[in-house]
């Protein structure tokens, strides 16, 4: 995975809530390699007809949207079942982060272990932008990890928390087996007084 | 002499602290696994292993079988056409084999539905910290054990480790009252908790359901109430062991024996939250008023009870919510205002990790028995595992359901996600009692209304939702 620093891109908007891991990745495409370019199912249903033509209603079709790099979503964005290709698809696509009011709790954890940056801010905040760039597609948000902060064009400022390793890690690209490993003694300890 | 004070803690944190294992400088605990259940899905985390040369440190503690991509019109593995999916089942044989994990194969009597299997077969117990590569991993937390859904870098970091990193979730308890009522069952009670908290209401939450209910309620029944807890958005559900939890543990095949299993009843009756011990969030319900419910929409927080009418969203409280509404009732293929028993349905699904339980087979027959799966309806029963199936067919059930006109097939996940090719056609509508009815979760283009076996068992019979307790009347 790439370091994270900061960012600067156009955001896609999913103005909707509850929107789960299987419309974010439908669970068909479970059974291709990680090799695979999950991209090229992110939103699939949504994305495309039965037919296989695009569907031109959906807001990634939409020329302004294409190269969209962060998702700005609506309450409990990545609910339900636990596929990290979920993930795979959006950080494939080019997306590196999400932006949300809540998420679900195993996509959030997915997502810091793949690059992908899931930032969470108040409701009406992440509705504002929403609608910023609802009436400006294209309208580009910068997102800093060192400053946790989110800014659109010509307002204010928006901090936002995340674990200090966590925000290490995707600003290192570090993982965090490699780290576990180096306390084997210590889980090596624990389990020699575990019954 | 003053006894040392201890402060009242909750079952969560009790558990949480005897896994704890160290802290990181950021607040995350990393917690020690007791039990890490692996499905036909975990083929990339062994991939990931591979590719970083390392090996499962305790294989020992780990557990596989095949329920997502296993056939269930056979037990043929050669079946299945699309050599993707073939290739997952066979994945996960050949990469336990190797790690000297066991694994029940479709071969093996033991062989279902993960979270249907690992209850079953005693792996799951009071006390443990247990996860698995799938969300309804929540189920386990009926037997007193915090059990969670992790993805597939996780389910490597565990294998590796037989560790992973949480930080702490806060913890919501749902006070229990009252008894169901006749015909109403815990699948109704759980999508009446989401219905009244909302798909996110326990997000960042373990959920503890306790209260004077709980008693009353089977193993089976807590099994589908924590399965579900994830619905809710929760980390984890969880009962507190009781007389209950030991009487459906003991005997079974892992399960402890002899004096191991009276020092394990002993440790596992301390396993209560104490009395004042706080929790962050606490909501009650009443059983007595609830009643069968079913979904109308694409959350499983859209249920109501089944004679109620699918809402209109002109009475929607803000804009956001009307066009939710309206993104479903049209996806769904429903009227404003339609009487809830006046949706006719294609299909019906009896199983999954939710209800596909010998007592969830036991409610659905009681209503099938007697009658025919309605003109047009193509009606499933897929029990949740293989041992499930035997014990149904030695009470005779298989009987009831293939005379109805229900087929009666071979366990795994089936209809449930459709990953191993059973799909419900696009547009169809399926009276379904998984746990997800999601845009496209049955295949694309499919319906999905959440609701109880039972409630299923009467839409089959009855060709639209039906209310059970009338057919229960009826006799």
């Amino acid at each position: 995975m790439e370091p994270f620093t900061s960012l600067r891109a156009g955001a896609l908007p999913i103005a909707q809530p509850n929107f789960d891991t299987d419309q974010i990745l439908p669970a068909r495409f479970l059974q291709k390699p990680r090799a695979q370019n999950f991209g090229e199912f992110l939103f699939r249903d949504l994305r495309y007809r039965s037919d296989g033509s695009e569907n031109p209603d959906f807001v990634l079709n939409q020329p302004a949207y294409r190269g969209a790099r962060i998702v700005l979503a609506e309450e409990n964005f990545g609910c339900g079942s636990s596929r990290e290709h979920a993930v795979w698809a959006l950080y494939d696509y080019g997306i590196r982060a999400v932006i949300a009011p809540s998420m679900g709790d195993i996509f959030m954890s997915n997502a810091a272990k793949n690059g992908l940056l899931t930032v969470v801010l108040p409701e009406e905040v992440v509705a504002r932008m929403i609608e910023a760039v609802l009436a400006r597609p294209g309208l580009e948000i910068t997102v800093e990890l060192e400053t946790q902060s989110v800014t659109l064009p010509g307002s204010a400022s928006h901090r936002f928390e995340i674990d200090a390793y966590r925000k290490r890690c995707l600003m290192s690209g570090l993982d965090e087996l490699a780290y576990t490993l180096t306390l084997l003694d210590r889980i090596e300890a624990f389990e020699r007084d575990y019954s | 002499m003053i006894a040392p004070v201890t402060p009242a803690r909750t079952l969560f944190e009790k558990i949480w602290q005897q896994h704890a294992i160290f802290v990181r400088e950021d607040g995350q605990t990393l917690l020690y696994v007791d039990r890490h259940f692996l499905q036909d899905g975990s083929a990339p985390a062994f991939e990931l292993l591979r590719q970083r040369k390392l090996e499962p440190r305790v294989p020992h503690r780990a557990f596989a079988t095949p329920d997502h991509y296993v056939p269930t019109h056979s037990r043929d593995l050669g079946s299945l056409r699309d050599p993707e999916k073939r290739a997952m089942a066979e994945a996960l044989r050949k990469d336990t084999e190797a790690a000297g994990i066991p694994f029940f194969g479709l071969d093996d009597a033991r062989q279902g539905i993960v979270h249907v299997v690992a209850p079953e077969q005693g792996l799951s117990q009071p006390g443990m910290l247990i996860v698995c590569g799938d969300s309804h991993t929540s189920t386990h937390g009926a037997l007193g054990a915090i059990a969670f859904g992790i993805g597939t870098t996780e389910v490597a970091h565990v294998l590796a480790t037989q560790t992973l990193w949480q930080r702490k979730p806060k913890t919501l308890r749902v006070l229990l009252q009252g008894a169901l009522r006749e015909g109403v069952s815990a699948k109704d009670l759980i999508l009446a908790i989401i219905a009244k908290i909302g798909a996110a209401g326990a997000a960042g939450h373990v959920i503890e359901y306790a209260g004077p209910a709980i008693a009353s309620l089977s193993m089976e029944a807590r099994l589908t109430i924590c399965n579900m807890t994830i619905e809710a958005g929760g980390r984890a559900g969880m009962v507190a062991p009781d007389s209950t939890t030991f009487a459906y543990v003991q005997g079974r095949p892992f399960a402890p024996h002899g004096v191991a299993w009276d020092r394990a009843v002993e440790r596992w009756t301390a396993l209560v939250s104490d009395p004042g011990a706080a929790f962050d969030k606490e909501v009650a319900l009443d059983l007595s008023g609830i009643a069968p419910m079913v979904t109308w929409g694409n959350s499983p927080e859209d249920a109501l009870p089944i004679t109620a009418r699918v809402p209109d969203p002109a009475t929607a409280e803000n804009t956001e919510r009307r066009e939710a509404m309206l993104r479903a009732i049209r996806y769904m293929g429903l009227e404003p205002g339609m009487a809830l028993t006046d949706v006719k349905i294609d299909r019906a699904f009896i199983g999954s990790c939710t209800n596909g339980r010998l007592e969830d087979l036991q409610t659905a027959a009681a209503v099938v028995g007697g009658r025919k799966v309605a003109a047009g309806v193509e009606a499933w029963v897929v029990p949740g595992s293989t041992a499930v199936k035997h014990e149904a067919e030695a009470r005779g059930l298989d009987r009831v359901f293939k005379e109805a006109g229900f087929q009666w097939r071979e366990a795994g996940c089936s209809l449930c996600l459709g990953t191993n090719g059973d799909l419900v056609a696009p547009g169809m509508r399926c009276a379904s009692s998984t746990n997800r009815n999601f845009v496209g979760r049955q295949g694309p283009g499919s319906r999905t209304h959440l609701m109880s076996p039972a409630m299923v068992a009467a839409a089959a019979v009855s060709g639209r939702l039906a209310d059970v307790r009338r057919l229960l009347e009826n006799g």
